[in-house]
């Protein structure tokens, strides 16, 4: 069945999976659900320790079992060795037939694909995933679905039931002996952990796993010890080296620059760049370099931020210090300067759902005025692929680009016209990860292109004469006229993988690759 | 004559051959000229390599009206005849000399374009030359220089090997270049063709490149090499005329016009003495502005 973007889905994965396909991002709106509900065992012996020695001991008292769904956050990036230390004692224990549900796994985590190819992990639960766990996935090692959901859809999976936790592993950078837990005060900060949030909420067992035990209580904590079932000790939970993606030193890549002041342009001349305005921006070096010139610009307009919410990095912090926007609210750090900042008093840790959760009461997204988001391809119809390489490996993460840009009022992307030799403007995207319908503008090195279905900002944009503009079309044209047209990725039929909407209908399905 | 002898080249950015990545698409940062490299950027086991790079680039590569010129080996190698061959095989715009000191190099260079031009079947005179200045002698003889050829549409100042060959190094205050620049736009204006600068390598200090360009273009430079894009809309903006400059010599031109037709000789612009000594700078910036895309109108 075709879904709303134009992608076929087998009915096989829709009876297997029980899903929908995409009907358009605001389908579930109003409809109610129930909310999931965790078993609970309740600690009221004033004798009770949750100290556990070790890993396996944990594992042992949660009743770790064939079959269960494990959990873990990703705020170490790529610094993270919980992953590894948990799913190795399950490995040892010879646990089979595990879901792995994650909320990113990156190639920190390269040491599981051997449990993928020996059946131990069977189903994969993630943002999205690199290097050769992809490879593994889209290569057909995976037993069961690997399935892909942004952050907000996953808070809405776990919320409603549909991934339920066994056991909920949380890296936490400080704990005391009860389980208060928090993302700074240790020697792995990574200042919020926000992702694990709903895991504590809802999964059945609850581990916090920290090497920097703390005197009780550990406040203000992130997550309650009311949540949580035991506290493990271990020497290192994460390389903090590591932890930081970001880019402490801003780009000098003048493409990438170029691109950063087109994106500024198109920001503070459309409408809703006004005093109190709210924006969200991502990582990656036009980005940043997006926020720094957009810094510069509101200094000379005397223009304020009302909120910035993040995926923080320096730049954003920066705009706090300099008193440029009001608050900041934090789901995730992505460098150390971020990680400290949240001392500042109008520096918020959110969970991940009031971040982006689709299926409560209005997430933060909902109220963005602008996000600036990344992409591997956009096509003509403005649907974005974040997940999956042109080479048809998956590759990547959903992470909030499907969330905030259907929550914010003007959502751009920055992707250069080629990625390489490949044009990432193109006809189809490999895989849809974010409906066309949330994306409004694409800047691209050789020109920007305006989404129709937004003559408003076309027109500010016209009018302003400040960009190049250019359809979308045209830019894939001009994309195509200097690479050729490319042929399809070649896949084999077998579906490996789900994109699933934020909604959790299915936004489209990633194939096996055929071997070259 | 060839139409391109005299066009806008405010900035001339040198590309390494040996990287296709540097070469597939400059022109999206809208240089007026980009400047292959199979010279010094190519290690030497790679010059075949850069050649064939080049060659294709040429010829497949839209490069949307960015002037390309190929800086090619030095004629104290056995690389450059072939190097021009390739060049001009590709269509390339402009051949640069590396080194040159004498009238002599630039006829050298010059035959070999005819030959290869005939031998690929391009237009008689397509294909433009310049001569970089790199040592003392060739500084001396810049005005033999500038007027060599027909083709040579200008000269450019290469301040690594001069200040080598001064016993100096480059000091960033430009005192160790000023009697080059001086001697090099002289001879280059007493020839009627084009000057261009030396390349401004330290990329940290953006400041002193700035007021490196602003020296130039008070001399009288008519561009200057760079070396990074980020340099292009520094240069970019320094040359290109501003509102008030162009709204002055439209005035300026319209007046001498009139003026000229009532029998009156000097007069006042804005408050300006003005006579017909003024025309040709002020036709020169309206040619400039128009050039550089902000004068549209009709003067």
């Amino acid at each position: 069945m075709k879904n709303a973007v134009g992608r076929e889905i087998p009915e096989e994965i829709l009876s297997l999976t029980g899903k929908e396909p995409f009907q358009g991002n605001n389908y579930k709106e109003g409809v109610p659900f129930q909310r999931s509900a965790p078993t609970v065992h309740p600690v009221m012996d004033n004798q009770h320790s949750k100290i556990v020695q070790s890993i396996r001991e944990a594992l042992e008292k949660c009743n770790a079992h064939d079959g269960m769904t494990v959990s873990f956050h990703h705020h170490f990036r790529e610094g993270d060795l919980i992953v590894n230390m948990v799913m190795n004692e399950i490995h040892n224990m010879g646990l089979k037939n595990i879901k792995l549900a994650a909320t990113s796994l990156g190639k920190a985590h390269e040491a599981i694909v051997p449990m993928i190819e020996d059946g131990t992990i069977t189903s994969i639960e993630a943002s999205g995933v690199r290097g050769k766990i992809g490879e593994a996935i889209s290569n057909g090692k995976l037993q069961g679905l690997a399935i892909m959901r942004s952050h907000g859809g996953r808070v809405r999976s776990v919320f409603s039931g549909e991934t339920k936790v066994d056991i909920a592993f949380i890296g936490a950078p400080t704990s005391d002996e009860y389980g208060n837990l928090s993302g700074t005060g240790g020697k792995t900060n990574c200042g919020v952990i926000s992702y694990s949030a709903v895991d504590a909420d809802c999964a059945d067992y609850v581990v916090a796993i920290t090497d920097c035990l703390v005197p009780f209580p550990n406040y203000p904590a992130q997550i309650s010890m009311t949540n949580v079932d035991y506290v493990c000790v271990v020497d290192a939970i994460g390389i903090p080296e590591k932890i930081a993606t970001g880019a402490a030193k801003p780009t000098t890549d003048q493409r990438k620059l170029m691109m950063a002041e087109y994106c500024t342009q198109v920001v503070v001349n459309t409408p809703y760049f006004k005093d109190g305005f709210s924006y969200q921006t991502g990582v990656g070096g036009a980005s940043i370099a997006s926020t720094i010139s957009l810094t510069r610009i509101m200094e000379e307009r005397g223009v304020k931020m009302g909120f910035g919410i993040g995926g923080l990095t320096k730049p954003m912090c920066d705009l706090l210090e300099k008193g440029l926007v009001n608050v900041l609210m934090d789901t995730q750090a992505f460098d150390l300067d971020a990680v400290t900042n949240i001392e500042n008093p109008n520096h918020y840790y959110i969970t991940a759902s009031e971040y982006a959760n689709p299926f409560n009461k209005g997430a933060f997204v909902n109220k963005l005025d602008y996000v600036i988001l990344a992409s591997l391809e956009v096509d003509v119809h403005f649907n974005c692929n974040v997940v999956v390489g042109s080479d048809g490996i998956i590759t990547g993460a959903q992470g909030g680009h499907p969330d905030t840009a259907q929550g914010a009022k003007c959502t751009i992307v920055i992707c250069p016209l080629l990625q390489g030799r490949i044009p990432a403007i193109c006809t189809d995207v490999t895989t849809v990860t974010t409906p066309g319908e949330s994306v409004d503008i694409v800047v691209t090195d050789y020109g920007v292109a305006v989404n129709p279905n937004r003559p408003d900002l076309l027109e500010a944009l016209q009018k302003a004469d400040c960009v190049p503009l250019k359809t979308i079309e045209e830019l894939r044209d001009i994309a195509y006229s200097i690479t050729g047209t490319p042929d399809p990725v070649e896949f084999e039929d077998r579906v490996v993988g789900i994109i699933e909407a934020r909604d959790g209908t299915i936004m489209d399905v990633v194939r096996q690759v055929k071997p070259l | 004559m060839n139409p391109n002898l005299k066009r806008l080249r405010r900035s001339m950015m040198f590309l390494n051959c040996q990287k296709p990545g540097l070469i597939k698409d400059p022109y999206i940062y809208a240089p007026d000229s980009i400047m292959l490299d199979l010279e010094d950027a190519v290690a030497e086991r790679e010059k075949d390599a850069a050649r064939y790079s080049l060659y294709h680039a040429l010829q497949e590569i839209d490069y949307r009206g960015v002037e390309r010129v190929v800086r090619i080996n030095g004629l104290d190698t056995d690389l450059w005849e072939e190097d021009i061959r390739c060049a001009v095989a590709g269509g390339c715009d402009a051949i640069r000399i590396p080194k040159t000191e004498t009238a002599e190099d630039v006829r050298r260079v010059e035959n070999a374009v005819i030959a290869a031009e005939k031998e690929f079947g391009r237009e008689d005179g397509s294909t433009l030359i310049m001569a970089a200045l790199e040592s003392a002698k060739g500084v001396m003889n810049a005005f033999e220089v500038c007027s060599a050829s027909e083709r040579l549409f200008g000269i450019a100042l290469s301040g690594g090997d001069y200040t080598k060959d001064l016993q100096t190094t480059i000091s960033g205050t430009g005192v160790e270049l000023m009697g080059a620049r001086q001697h090099m736009i002289i001879a280059a204006r007493a020839a009627g063709v084009q000057c261009f600068d030396t390349v401004y390598t330290n990329l940290k200090d953006m400041d002193g490149f700035r007021r490196d360009v602003e020296t130039i273009h008070t001399m009288g430079f008519d561009g200057k090499s760079i070396i990074n894009p980020r340099q292009i809309p520094i240069v970019h903006e320094i040359f290109t005329p501003t509102e008030k400059d162009i709204i002055f010599a439209e005035k300026v031109v319209r007046e001498i016009d009139t003026k000229k037709a009532q029998g009156i000789g000097v007069f006042t612009v804005d408050g300006k003495m003005i006579d017909i000594a003024f025309y040709d700078g002020a036709k020169r910036t309206l040619a400039l502005a128009k050039a550089s895309g902000v004068y549209k109108g009709d003067l």
